[in-house]
């Protein structure tokens, strides 16, 4: 640690955090600890198995009668007790928390089923009949802006829901003056930070006083507060939002939690009862939210030497299915910092936000940073490479010089303070860049794939409230007001024995804010850390809150520390002028130490802290006249720095701005293509420390979630808005195998904006890491081209084609890779002892289907051709029960007959169609012989893909052994069929 | 195991942490449902229902077990630890649970009473367990706050402390 404890006061200190004691031996207390108020009803989501259908029906007759059940819910009771979110921008599009004429992604929530208990609320949620119509669907971002493009909301006309452009200095001028134009073209894809906790909610509804009272682990922005009473048609004060003590991370991810307040609520109301919901890892996985992915077009205008007179983006930001709020907000997060590091006078922007069949986008840790600084980094790279040119050097050309600060950007933000040459040299020294350097010359030197990669970022901290309404035009902002600030608020209390509470508003998810509030607080009164009770949940009824309250822009330790801080110096300057009274002396001459107060000049004449803190309690009439009462401060503070964007669109979207520079060594395995990080060292600047240990964990936590960004995790669709990632083993995240440490430094240069001089640091690696760890990828291989994550079988395709060009990128190919709904192909043959016209009458005969369809109760006839039949299947663990049909077509009698079947199940549904054919092999056998393709969509393909392929197989498998068997047995072992079957089924068969 | 079917409560008694336990229990029931609602020793967390992220790791007759794939059924007889065991006394701290708050290996705690319940199975099996033991234990795990690290550390210092305090077992 490059960080000198102080030895005069707490904060600075890596003091042990106070959190600890309950979360280490089982007493912490999350949502789904708690206990609930009696008759607490649980509730099961119904979800879309499709990426796009419109509802035809929804039956849920059955649900009601199964056991347990006390309501089921649907879009239209949703419809008609609240009304459509509020959506961020000027567009004629509703926005529901529940599927209402049709859904729009796989996951999408479509009936609401309560209950007495979860189990039962499932066992019911199985029963609801979903007619739906499936309908074409979109989900690559440039396909959905396509003319031809299925348009997921038919008011807007299209799936471009927003676009502005932007024009900064004079991007034209710098363009046609230039040496040479660099771009890059970028599809960053879609990942989530995933906390190992997900949603819970508990609602209930006071119909007296037409008030909702919800408990949720959402971690903020509380404008939500706003945006989820508005849709539950009540005034702010009757929706009461409290959240638990403890969170089980977030990272961004929970506050997407906000249109379940809206879901539970509706459903606490109809049921009558408190309703409790906890979301499972699949519905986590499917449906919570996650960041954007954002396809991106970067080029610079640029100087002989490097250095970057002008960058023209082109970025369209896919938000899924709806644009919910904050939407578009991760598209504006970056606004003022669109140049990053570096010293850019001239900027274009044109910022398209598209609707897709995915699952709507929201908070997300580096929220819009790793967006920006993909294409950004990874273009200092590609200029380097082209103009043969150090990277380091190109870097260091561009940065920000350290007599500039504060300085302001192209865009509009003002770069708080920083000194990025001091900090980048001194990255390289104590980090050993030339040590990587020399690596990389030996291992090149024996034929192996080494390479170093950088990144230089600015970490923005402390959201602007108004940076979103940069996406409404200057005039559309003038007549919506102007929107600005941040305020953070802080209370601290103190009761008749004197001693200290402190109350925020900052909802951490396992930061350890209370330890850090308590350290300022101690600092500022003279006290232990330990002697400060801090409470950092929020109850809205009852605490000071207000829109940017919250867990979420790296606020807590430039704002919320800050608040604490200010109230505390309020808090002591009133006990100062008590003791002096209680003291003989003056206020000036007042000491809090030690916990007593005493005469600075004679230390002796001194009283107890909880002396001079009690006194307002016990004895007002003592206080001096100055001082009305000690008994209770609270701060609100929001930096003037925030204004609103002005009308040339510049907007500082942040208050506080970190820096970073990052390095790192990269060996790629030829063979297998793994990219293993030799060394990754990280520098920070964010400004005052406040406690290493948890500043280090930020940088640690960051960097992994990174990685996983970086070379395993995407949330990967199909082309027909599948969902494929479900469950953990399918959405890889990294284990202590694939996590290195990181080298961590640290160059302070406090803010002066910040009561404590600290800036945010939760963020920086997110928007560093991945760029890092993809130029080291690039300088190793030798490519330009590269889209996250760089997998093992990525890298290896790459380096089996490296002669690919750039022109063209590989994206298209990404997204129309085969799959859409998973597909399958197979063929097989069976020889039965039977004619070929007795099989072709079993073939349609109900009775014979009955018993040969696999899993078959019930099969009714509903003409010549067509059957349907009740299945239960099962996956792997996931069984199900499903409703098939089966048509047959081109019937040739009694050689040949297509069956086409569909599936369809609370599990997810199936299609397939095979070619069956029948030849004679003489003394009365037949050999059957077909091919088949089918598909998998829903449920069952999100839970593991790996599992489907076999077990499709076996299925379809089974269906003709049964033939076989039913028609007098199969001709010994030696068949084709039965020996894959055997194989298949591990020999049971 | 008595024969079980869908619509019965039986009884499971079992050892919860030295103390013995029972509660009533539809077949089909989650030992993690069970220990949570039933019996109100909330520690034990769940993350995925599916057996990957390791949060929900408890001791089943010493071994450690994922709860969420265990039905409470299977508890009978059985000898459970789960992290509510690990403290030696009210307010107190086994050297593991001290070492992971004084390294910092902890940020939500969300994933932790697993990983507490696993490195105490493997020292209590094996008190030398070599560093690369100790990550093949973790790899079960999932820790989305801390990035491992710390977690490494506070084990290998843990296992110190142990060693030296019962030098017998070393
Ligand atoms: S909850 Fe059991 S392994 Fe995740
Ligand atoms: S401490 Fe939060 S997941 Fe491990």
């Amino acid at each position: 640690m490059t960080v000198n404890p102080p030895a005069d006061r707490w904060v600075g200190r890596s003091v042990p955090r106070i959190e600890d004691a309950a979360l280490l031996t089982g007493r912490g207390r999350f949502i789904d600890d708690l206990p609930t108020h009696a008759g607490t009803l649980a509730a099961a989501i119904l979800r879309s198995p499709h990426g796009h259908a419109a509802i035809r029906s929804i039956d849920a007759t059955a649900a009601l009668a199964s056991d347990g059940v006390v309501a089921v819910v649907t879009g239209d009771d949703v419809q008609r007790l609240t009304r459509s979110m509020t959506v961020g921008v000027k567009a004629n599009v509703e926005c529901w928390p529940i599927a209402t004429d049709r859904v729009r992604y796989v996951g999408e929530p479509v009936a609401i089923v309560v209950a007495a208990d979860r189990y039962l609320a499932e066992d019911a949620a199985e029963r609801i009949a979903v007619d739906y119509e499936i309908l074409p669907a979109v989900v690559d971002p440039e396909a959905a802006l396509g003319s031809d493009a299925p348009v997921l909301h038919p008011s807007l006309g299209s799936n471009l829901i927003n676009e502005r452009s932007f024009s900064y200095g004079d991007p034209d001028g710098a363009f046609a003056g230039a040496a040479h134009r660099i771009a890059v073209e970028i599809a960053y894809p879609r990942n989530s930070c995933t906390p190992i906790e997900t949603y819970g909610v508990v609602a209930g509804y006071d119909p007296g006083e037409d008030a909702y009272d919800i408990l949720a682990n959402f971690q903020g922005p509380f404008s939500i507060h706003a945006v989820v009473a508005r849709a539950l048609k009540v005034p702010g004060n009757r929706m009461r939002l409290r959240t638990p003590p403890s969170s089980g991370g977030s990272y961004g991810i929970k506050q997407g939690v906000f249109p379940y307040m809206i879901l539970m609520g509706v459903a606490a109301r109809i049921a009558g009862r408190p309703v409790k919901w906890v979301e499972d890892r699949l519905e986590h996985l499917a449906a919570s939210v996650s960041a954007t992915n954002r396809v991106t077009r970067l080029e610079a205008a640029v100087e002989a030497d490097g250095r970057i007179t002008a960058l023209a983006f082109d970025q369209i930001e896919d938000c899924g299915a709806h644009l919910r709020a904050p939407e578009p907000a991760t598209l504006y997060r970056m606004h003022g910092n669109m140049t990053g590091a570096y010293a850019i006078a001239n900027v274009s922007i044109r910022n398209r936000v598209v609707l897709t069949n995915k699952t709507p986008t929201g908070l997300n840790r580096g929220f819009g940073g790793p967006q920006i600084y993909y294409p950004l980094e990874r273009l200092m790279q590609r200029i380097a490479r082209q103009l043969n040119l150090d990277p380091l050097d190109v870097v260091r050309r561009n940065l920000i010089p350290a007599n500039a600060f504060p300085y302001r950007t192209a865009t509009g933000a003002l770069l708080d303070s920083g000194d990025y040459p001091a900090a980048l040299e001194r990255a390289v020294v104590e980090g050993g860049l030339g040590e990587l350097v020399e690596r990389r010359t030996n291992a090149r030197a024996k034929g192996r794939l080494y390479g170093i990669g950088m990144a230089a970022v600015v970490e923005p901290s402390v959201s602007n409230m108004g940076y979103i309404t940069t996406v409404l035009t200057p005039g559309e902002r003038e007549k919506a007001g102007p929107k600005n600030g941040a305020q953070a608020t802080a209370t601290i209390a103190i009761d008749p024995l004197g001693s200290v509470s402190v109350k925020v508003a900052s909802v951490p998810q396992g930061q350890g804010h209370r330890t850090v509030l308590a350290q300022v607080v101690a600092d500022a009164l003279g006290l232990e850390p330990s002697a400060i009770a801090v409470v950092a949940d929020v109850d809205t009824a009852r605490d000071a809150w207000s829109i940017a309250s919250g867990n979420y822009s790296s606020r807590f330790a430039p704002a919320v520390a800050g608040a604490a801080k200010l109230a505390a110096d309020r808090i002591r300057a009133k006990l100062e002028a008590v003791a002096a009274g209680q003291l003989n002396t003056m206020p000036a001459d007042v000491v809090f130490a030690g916990g007593r107060a005493a005469s600075r000049s004679n230390p002796d004449n001194g009283v107890s802290f909880a002396r001079v803190a009690a006194a307002a309690h016990w004895a007002p009439g003592t206080l001096p006249e100055t001082v009305d009462q000690t008994i209770r401060e609270t701060v609100f503070w929001t930096p003037p720095e925030l204004s609103a964007p002005n009308g040339s669109d510049e907007v500082n979207s942040s208050l506080c701005h970190g820096f970073i520079f990052d390095f790192c060594g990269v060996e790629v395995d030829a063979v297998t293509g793994e990219a293993r990080i030799d060394r990754y060292v990280t520098m920070h600047d964010c400004g005052t420390i406040l406690h290493p240990a948890m500043v280090e964990g930020q940088v640690r936590g960051g960097f992994a979630h990174a990685l996983g960004a970086a070379l395993y995790e995407e949330y990967a669709y199909g082309a027909d808005g599948s969902f494929q990632s479900g469950t953990l083993a399918d959405y890889l995240i990294p284990t202590v195998m694939e996590v290195p440490e990181p080298v961590i430094l640290h160059h302070e240069t406090p803010s002066p904006f910040t009561p404590l001089g600290a800036k945010g640091v939760g963020e920086g690696n997110c928007m560093s890491t991945p760029a890092c760890i993809a130029n080291a990828v690039a300088d190793a291989i030798g490519v330009d081209d590269l889209d996250l994550p760089l997998t093992p079988s990525k890298i290896a395709g790459l380096l089996a084609g490296p002669e690919r060009q750039a022109k063209n990128p590989p994206r298209q190919a990404r997204e129309a890779q085969p799959g859409g709904r998973r597909k399958l192909t197979g063929e097989g043959a069976a020889e039965v002892a039977a004619s070929r016209e007795a099989v072709w009458k079993m073939l349609l005969d109900p009775a014979t289907l009955e018993a040969i369809i696999p899993g078959s109760h019930g099969v009714t006839q509903v003409s010549d051709t067509h059957f349907t039949a009740d299945v239960t299947l099962g996956v792997g663990p996931v069984k199900g029960r499903y409703k098939a049909e089966i048509e047959l077509f081109d019937l040739d009698e009694p050689n040949a007959v297509t069956l086409r079947g569909t599936t369809t199940g609370a599990l997810g549904f199936g299609e397939g169609e095979g070619r069956i054919t029948l030849s004679d092999t003489g003394t009365g056998k037949t050999r059957i012989a077909y091919t088949y393709e089918a598909g998998i969509g829903g449920k069952v393909a999100s839970v593991g893909g790996r599992l489907l392929d076999g077990a499709a197989r076996v299925v379809i498998g089974q269906f003709f052994k049964a033939l076989a068997n039913h028609a007098g047995g199969a001709n010994g072992p030696g068949t084709g069929l039965l020996a894959r079957l055997k194989g298949l089924i591990g020999g049971r068969s | 195991m008595p024969k079980l079917n869908r619509d019965t409560r039986t009884d499971v008694t079992f050892t919860l942490n030295g103390k013995k336990v029972t509660a009533r229990s539809e077949p089909r029931l989650l030992l993690t449902d069970l220990l949570r609602h039933e019996l109100g020793a909330t520690g034990t967390h769940v993350g995925c229902e599916h057996g990957v992220c390791g949060a929900c790791t408890v001791r089943i007759d010493g071994e450690p077990a994922r709860a969420c794939l265990t039905l409470a059924a299977q508890a009978e007889g059985a000898d459970i630890q789960t992290v509510e065991g690990l403290e030696p006394e009210p307010g107190g701290m086994s050297p593991l649970q001290a070492a992971f708050r004084e390294h910092f290996a902890l940020q939500c705690g969300f994933c932790t009473a697993g990983i507490l319940i696993s490195l105490k199975a493997l020292f209590d099996r094996k008190p030398g367990a070599s560093e690369q033991e100790i990550r093949e234990q973790l790899s079960g795990h999932l820790c989305r706050c801390t990035g491992y690290t710390p977690i490494v550390r506070a084990a290998l210092a843990a296992q110190a402390q142990m060693r030296e305090e019962e030098p017998r077992n070393a």
